[in-house]
């Protein structure tokens, strides 16, 4: 019984195994295991390579980033259909209020006084006269209610109404075969468009929300609607529209965002 | 194909071409998830899910806050957006060179429900068959069709993110932008765990990896002598 209990197995041997086996060949299980170990963890260290913090900051792997997103810009614009319309949808689909968004939070939002408020315009138009409220509220309206889709993915239905952009540039008799329009915001905002999304039908200088005048922390008293665009591409609180041939960026657009955005 | 290699032991299983888009495949995934994983917890469909940092993509959170203003959003939806290229220009030719080699014909079908149920069955007593590595098993091929139409479905759903307004029918077929955004997730969903269990079973038996590197394994005959082990 007790010889039993010190070796369970029949088949172990009595005097224990010879170890020198073991010993002789260790060099060689080591470096086996080693090439293993090595093996594994090449294929393990790839995976965690990419999730890693750092190389992203990398100079040239920004590089690289950035030339995509050129790429990117290209491509969109061939896709940018000017014909086509976005989905429209119905008065009980819109969220009201709209949702608010900006680089900062809804208590530091500046009210904008109306009286004083002005439209600069500028670059290559004809007519560089400044407007007022009232003259762009005296301009016929165009109403839309679609769908508006922020880069971060959240999206509602919301009814814009106010000027056609393609209307507004023609009124001031802008130059429509430049490249960009661009806008700065009295919250030191800004952005830039292409001219194929400035003159697409469903582009327009905003003024109301839910048939009312559009509230302060919405851009009051006017902000850019582009039903084509992620929300980032369309400045509130706008003190001055630009027209010109020469890349403006935007606050976002500098920081690495996607210019073109469409969508 | 046996006939024409010079050791009659060793037996061609991936074509080069089926190994190269593996890898570029298997890199192009880590990116899209990684980075995916940071533009998701920006925000998140479900408030109890959200990926840990370090699994991420997207920047140093302090570095990229400094140039972005934000925490690595911007610079994994920079990642996203240019690893979406690699991931379809790649798939596109995995899938092109699987269809017309008649390949996954060959691989992956027929799927015979009988065979399932008898490899879930072996499965789940441990006893994983892997002694001919020139077949697939019936539960391989429902694993590797099943990804292939979740990354094939990531892309449509993705594209449908990107684009809504120019795809807007395929917002129509996946009920609204959200409805787009879910389904994409679920796809991720499935890849990852997926992925999980295909580099665990690799690394269980290290021939099937290095298979994918060679392109080579023993020739079933050989193998199964010693796949009493």
């Amino acid at each position: 019984m007790s010889k039993r209990i010190l070796s369970r197995s029949l088949f172990r041997p009595a005097q224990g195994v010879d170890q020198s086996i073991l010993a002789e060949n260790n060099p060689l299980i080591r470096s086996l295991e080693r090439r293993l170990f090595l093996r594994q963890g090449l294929s393990l260290g790839a995976l965690t390579l990419l999730t890693g913090c750092d190389i992203s900051n990398k100079d040239s792997v920004q590089f690289v980033l950035k030339g995509f997103s050129s790429w990117n810009d290209r491509v969109q614009a061939w896709l940018f259909d000017p014909t086509k319309l976005a989905p429209t949808f119905s008065e009980a689909q819109v969220l009201k209020p709209p949702r608010f968004n900006a680089f900062y939070s809804i208590d530091e939002v500046k009210p904008i006084d109306a009286a004083s408020w002005k439209l600069e315009v500028g670059g290559l138009v004809k007519d560089k006269r400044p407007w007022t409220l009232d003259r762009i509220d005296a301009l016929p309206k165009v109403s839309q209610i679609t769908r508006h889709v922020c880069v971060e993915g959240w999206d509602y239905i919301g009814k814009w109404s106010g000027v056609s952009l393609r209307r507004f540039l023609e009124i001031i008799e802008a130059d429509l075969s430049a490249k960009y329009v661009a806008f700065e915001c009295a919250d030191d905002y800004s952005g830039s468009i292409d001219m194929a999304s400035a003159l697409h039908p469903q582009t327009q200088l905003t003024t109301h929300y839910a048939d009312e005048p559009i509230g302060n922390p919405y851009g009051f008293p006017l902000r850019l609607r582009v039903a084509t665009k992620l929300g980032f591409k369309m400045p509130k609180w706008i003190t001055s529209i630009e027209v010109t041939n020469e890349y403006p960026g935007g606050y976002w657009e500098d920081r690495d965002y996607n210019w073109f955005s469409g969508i | 194909m046996t006939s024409t290699l010079p050791d009659p032991t060793r037996v061609l299983v991936h074509p080069a071409i089926v190994r190269v888009t593996h890898w570029i495949n298997a890199l192009a995934i880590l990116i899209m998830i990684g980075s995916g994983w940071r533009i998701y917890n920006n925000v998140p469909i479900f408030s109890s899910i959200e990926f840990p940092l370090w699994a991420t993509l997207g920047g140093d959170p302090d570095l990229t806050y400094a140039r972005n203003s934000d925490v690595g959003f911007s610079n994994a939806l920079l990642w996203h957006l240019a690893g979406m290229w690699l991931f379809t220009v790649n798939g596109l030719i995995f899938l092109a060179y699987g269809v017309f080699s008649g390949r996954y014909f060959r691989k992956l079908f027929p799927i015979r429900p009988r065979e399932v149920t008898a490899t879930v069955a072996d499965t789940l007593r441990l006893k994983l068959a892997h002694d001919d590595l020139t077949v697939y098993n019936a539960v391989q091929k429902l694993l590797y069709l099943g990804v292939i139409a979740a990354m094939v479905l990531a892309a449509i759903s993705g594209l449908s993110l990107w684009k809504p307004v120019q795809f807007q029918s395929l917002i129509t077929l996946f009920q609204g932008f959200q409805g787009a955004r879910l389904v994409h997730f679920l796809c991720m969903s499935a890849i990852a765990l997926f992925l999980v269990v295909h580099v665990t079973l690799a690394l269980l038996v290290p021939r099937t990896f290095l298979s994918m590197v060679t392109g080579k394994v023993r020739a079933p005959s050989r193998l199964s002598i010693d796949a009493a082990e």
